[in-house]
């Protein structure tokens, strides 16, 4: 009993710091979905004045031009995807497997793009962008966006390959397979859960991108976050909460995935 | 002509650190050699030299005269079974043994056949389809000699595939794989750094320290007459002390002070010695240490004890119980003494 009673207030204590963090994270959120269902709010009503579905049918209007953002905003992100693993398989490998002297600076590299502040780079990509031709093409915002997505790629792969123990490889060459197809038989097989997860994170982070896409990509690349900005600065919060809502989705069924990809000894090798 | 023939390979890593010395070793066809020796000694690096993971900077490496030195690891006719079994945790037992075969070409229901044969000889019928992650120590063991033997190799190179085996378990696949080996009469290089495991197992022993084979021959020949120091040590005949040839021709213990020139180094195991309570009515010959039982540990058939004489410690096995601190004299008939030039100090 009295081992009860003196666990009580730490327990209090744990619930009032469950309940602000979910306070945090879920009031956003809910604000998001009220905004998405309110057919009339204005000031000073707490909560909206009347609730319908008029909105929705104007953002799947073909005129909306949600659907085709969001078209463009998968297109974008697959193909950053594809970029992404292309780069990162390779040099994932040789990360993990080489003896490269510099390994360590190399990871550093793949990681200046996350540390340098974004506006000035994304302002001279899109200079140098516009005198090449690519600024306004699907292009160049995949480049923009692989640019970061390489990172996370970059560095879970390497952990991936990291964690395939290289005996099971020299047992794959011992039997008579060629560099080649032990890397496709066993090396590859046993990186994919990793390799899956970090073609996720990639997707995720291209579906959501917006400085880079904004200096790259407009006016003739609308994804859905460019015009989620332009419905909430044009005041049309409906519009921009739809939007959003939309963006959830993907993120929301790809993080139930990943994280039954993902496994701990993978992660604990990102970085080694 | 040897079957395999190893002829003054050497190896270094990053240019300086000299792993294997200008070794030798012809091994003949159906012939089981273990190479034996502590950890470090160059044993494994040789094994990954056979099996092409390491490419020697000097020597050759021919297998039924063809000359393998350079080739890639899938060029060689080679089966390596690995200290960890290395088995493929994606695969079924059935495509872990086929893998080999596919890479040759073989046709699948062919595959099948030959997988089917490999786990009838490995009593490990009905577990095709089983994961390998699903299996136990011994069975994975199984599964990885199945895997090795499916390509029918010129060459079946083990390294230490027992040592993550419980000791009974251990025992039990020795003879198992002793008996295997001599019914389809491969030939085998088994690489190990347990005496019993090298002495029960091998047609002939190479017993290996830092990068050179220093003896070579059947197990009764390394265990018996073993021609250095290390091999004797190595080979169980731990106790060591240094002998001095008395006027009469009889060996005593040298004293400090006695010149190294006069010195004999000298081997013996611990069973093959007495511990004696009284000092007289020994066999002629016979090297007599008289000292004080200092430790006694119970091994299971008898004692073993730490005597202490005046320069050295040595242990002894008897059946009887001697309390610890009781004068005795330990007693090494001339035949069991392995005598060597003493070392240099």
């Amino acid at each position: 009993m009295s081992a009860l009673r003196s666990r009580w207030p730490q327990t209090l204590g744990m619930a009032i710091v469950l309940g602000l963090v979910a306070f945090v994270i879920f009031g956003p959120l809910a604000n998001l979905f009220l905004w998405a269902f309110a057919e009339k709010w204005y000031f000073p009503n707490r909560i909206p004045q009347e609730f319908g579905f008029s909105f929705w049918g104007r953002v799947f209007s073909p005129r909306g031009n949600a659907l085709a953002s969001l078209g463009t905003s998968i297109w974008i992100a697959l193909l950053t995807v594809a970029l992404s693993l292309a780069v990162a398989i390779p040099a994932g490998y040789a990360l993990a497997r080489l003896k490269l002297r510099w390994r360590g600076l190399i990871l550093l590299a793949f990681l200046l793009p996350q540390a340098v502040p974004n506006l000035p780079v994304y302002v001279n990509i899109a200079r140098v962008f516009y005198e090449i031709g690519l600024n306004g093409t699907i292009l160049g915002v995949v480049l923009v966006h692989a640019s970061h997505g390489l990172v996370l790629a970059v560095w879970i792969a390497s952990a991936a390959f990291a964690s395939v123990d290289p005996s099971l490889e020299e047992a794959a060459r011992n039997m008579g397979a060629s560099p080649w197809t032990c890397f496709r038989t066993v090396t590859l097989p046993l990186a994919a859960p990793g390799l899956i997860a970090s073609a996720i994170f990639v997707f995720l982070e291209s579906l959501d991108e917006f400085t880079g896409t904004y200096f790259v990509g407009v006016p003739d690349v609308t994804t859905l976050p460019l015009l989620m900005f332009n419905a909430s600065m044009g005041g049309n919060y409906q519009i921009a909460s739809i939007t959003a809502l939309l963006l959830l989705v993907p993120s929301i069924a790809f993080m139930l995935v990943v994280e039954r990809f993902l496994k701990a000894d993978v992660l604990a090798g990102v970085g080694r | 002509m040897p079957y395999l023939a190893i002829e003054n390979v050497s190896v270094s890593y990053d240019g300086r650190t000299r792993v294997l010395d200008g070794v030798s070793l012809c091994v003949e066809r159906g012939e089981m050699v273990a190479l034996l020796g502590s950890s470090g000694c160059g044993k494994t690096t040789l094994l990954r030299s056979i099996a092409g993971f390491v490419i020697p900077e000097d020597g050759t490496i021919r297998v039924a005269g063809e000359d393998l030195t350079r080739l890639p690891p899938e060029k060689r006719a080679t089966a390596m079974m690995f200290q960890s079994y290395a088995l493929w945790p994606h695969m079924t037992v059935a495509g872990n043994i086929g893998y080999g075969l596919k890479m040759r070409g073989w046709k699948s229901d062919a595959i099948a056949t030959r997988v089917g044969e490999m786990l009838k000889l490995l009593q490990l019928e009905g577990f095709t389809e089983r994961l390998v992650t699903q299996l136990s120590g011994g069975q994975r063991q199984r599964v990885a000699m199945g895997r090795a033997l499916a390509v029918d190799p010129h060459l079946l190179l083990l390294d230490e595939p027992m040592s993550n085996l419980d000791y009974k378990v251990r025992v039990e696949l020795r003879h198992e794989l002793r008996a295997l080996q001599r019914r389809i009469g491969i030939t085998a290089v088994y690489v190990t750094h347990d005496r019993e495991e090298a002495l029960t197992l091998a047609d002939r022993i190479a017993v290996m320290d830092a990068g050179r084979i220093v003896q070579i021959g059947a197990p009764e020949e390394i265990y018996h007459r073993p021609e250095s120091a290390f091999v004797a040590g190595f080979m169980g005949a731990d106790n060591a002390l240094d002998l001095v040839e008395t006027a009469g021709g009889a060996l005593a213990a040298a004293v400090a002070g006695t010149p190294e020139a006069a010195r004999l180094r000298a081997h013996f195991r611990s069973d093959a010695a007495k511990l004696a309570l009284q000092a007289s009515g020994h066999a002629a010959g016979a090297l007599l240490l008289p000292g004080i039982v200092a430790q006694s540990v119970y091994v299971g058939h008898g004692y073993r004890y730490r005597v202490r004489t005046d320069d050295a410690e040595v242990w002894v096995q008897a059946p009887e119980r001697v309390a610890e601190g009781t004068a005795a004299t330990v007693v090494v008939p001339r035949e069991a003494l392995l005598l060597f030039p003493a070392r240099n100090p």
